[in-house]
């Protein structure tokens, strides 16, 4: 039912983790639908230096986390701004249609790690 | 790669025996039973004898059996059948929290037809209480529906006690048999049901056939239209081959029925015993009133598919409650009527056993299991309480 490369990236996950001083972290999703995805960002001249997600979920959900880390590492945040769940089922060769919406969640979380580092970048500044 | 299959639960291979008795069914015996002429005579006989093998398995009379096509297909049949049957003497079903949706969902659907459904809740073990059930019987209560015991889960439930407060009030009792033919002692008349349905891939024998007793007296009105075939119960040529290699499967499950029991609780217990040595690791479902080749367990904080890919790259074949392998967006409605939260109910993994298990096998999964689920709490942003 998966792709080749989503069973890739389940089974070699890419960046996982949390980064310990992170600049921005977010998180999405409930243990009611089953799909926690938690992503941490550092971020250095407005780029995305390192980026690393922790997931709970299956494994559509463990496989968009870690293509959407390397989809986005080196990249400006507006770039990554850019990036949509659809953009990162796509990356993956595609996602059986039942979990297009309940499992891919990694962009919302990388944008909610974004808006958690511009919150905190604005307190600093203001 | 070693290959496991631990997912007996969900369906067995056609054992030798069963595929040899069916082999002439396929081939040179073709005819149809409803035929006149020798070809079809031959075969009506053939088909007789397999009814009466299955009705001397379950201690019932030919008379009493029916062929469907599965056990979805026999509950379907005893539910909706009864109830149509005794439309004019009332409309109220009993039904539990844990059945199966072959029974659960045929229940339901009686409600948009006027009848009341009155699903009973179950303890944290999956059990019902026999007290609820007497409360629940009412004056046009028609129909009482509970399982021999869970897929899910295995519990066990104490069904000579529910078909009697049943019969007391004169209410028709079917169970659903199909877990537990071959796994514990199943008679129709030692269980005092009126109706139980059973099917044949989950005992070594053929996907697509089945049988429903419906024990002489019972009223019930077909669902399907057609043919005179199964005395018009269940209209439709009969799947012969299907129909020979039950009879086998049954018989043979039956008469093995305590060895496989003894076999399968000693590989059981050892499973339990090593998965839940994982810390957070607990078990689902009855400690003792079980079947003997079931496991459930709920794995803290991991969730249930990526377990059951984990494993599955290892070559163990095993299922899971979590709401990716339901098929919806909600886990399994056994485990969150069992009282689980949704975290545990998604981290649920089901292993079953059956006659090709191993102890080498037991031994292999204990080997993968903590690796495999280390390796997706490392994952998890999910954390022990206490824990960094």
């Amino acid at each position: 039912m998966y792709s080749e490369k989503v069973m890739d990236h389940f089974q070699n996950p890419r960046n996982v983790g949390e980064i310990a001083d992170a600049d921005g972290v977010g998180e999405v999703g409930n243990l009611r639908c089953g799909d926690i995805m938690r992503i941490s960002i550092k971020v250095k001249d407005n780029v995305i230096e390192d980026i690393k997600f922790r997931t709970f979920g299956c494994g559509a959900a463990i496989a968009t986390s870690s293509m959407i880390t390397e989809l986005v590492k080196g990249k400006t945040l507006e770039e990554a701004e850019e990036i949509s769940n659809r953009h990162v089922a796509e990356a993956l060769g595609g996602l059986p249609p039942v979990k297009m919406h309940c499992s891919n969640l990694a962009a919302d979380a990388l944008k909610a790690a974004i808006a958690d580092y511009k919150k905190r970048t604005q307190q600093h500044g203001g | 790669m070693r290959r496991v299959y631990l997912d007996y639960a969900a369906t067995t291979p056609v054992r030798r025996e069963v595929f040899e008795a069916m082999v002439p069914y396929l081939t040179e015996k073709f005819g149809n039973p409803s035929s006149v002429h020798w070809f079809g005579r031959e075969i009506r006989k053939d088909v007789d004898e397999a009814r009466e093998r299955v009705a001397e398995a379950l201690n019932a009379s030919p008379q009493e059996i029916y062929f469907t096509s599965g056990g979805t297909e026999s509950d379907n049949m005893a539910i909706l059948g009864t109830a149509a049957a005794l439309r004019n003497k009332g409309r109220h079903v009993i039904t539990s929290a844990v059945e199966h949706h072959a029974a659960l969902d045929a229940c339901l659907s009686l409600e948009k037809q006027g009848y009341r459904v009155t699903v009973l809740p179950v303890d944290k073990y999956g059990m019902v209480d026999p007290a609820d059930l007497e409360a629940a019987i009412a004056e046009d209560t028609i129909l009482v529906s509970i399982m021999h015991a869970n897929n899910e889960v295995g519990t066990i439930q104490p069904i000579k006690e529910l078909a009697a407060i049943a019969r007391k009030h004169g209410v028709l009792f079917h169970t659903d048999a199909v877990q537990t033919i071959g796994a514990i002692p199943v008679d129709v008349r030692e269980l005092g049901v009126d109706l139980l349905s059973l099917s044949g891939h989950k005992i070594y024998g053929p996907k697509g056939i089945g049988a429903l007793y419906v024990r002489k007296g019972v009223r019930l009105s077909n669902i399907a239209f057609g043919g005179a075939q199964e005395r018009k119960l269940r209209p439709g040529t009969e799947n012969v081959a299907g129909i020979m290699g039950l009879a086998t499967a049954v018989e043979l499950a039956v008469a093995e029925q305590q060895e496989t029991y003894e076999k399968l609780v000693v590989l059981r217990d050892k499973l339990i015993d090593g998965l839940t040595a994982v810390p957070d690791v607990k078990l689902n479902g009855h400690p003792q009133q079980r079947l003997p080749g079931n496991v459930n367990v709920s794995v803290e904080r991991v969730e249930g598919e990526s377990l059951i890919l984990s494993l599955d790259m290892a070559g163990i074949a095993v299922s899971s409650g979590s709401a990716c392998t339901s098929g919806s967006l909600e886990p399994s409605h056994v485990l969150m009527a069992m009282g689980l939260d949704h975290q545990s109910a998604h981290g649920s993994l089901r292993l079953t056993l059956g006659k090709g298990t191993s102890a080498e096998d037991i031994d292999y999964v204990l080997s993968v299991f903590p690796g495999v689920v280390q390796r997706l709490r490392d994952m998890s942003p999910l954390r022990k309480s206490g824990e960094e």
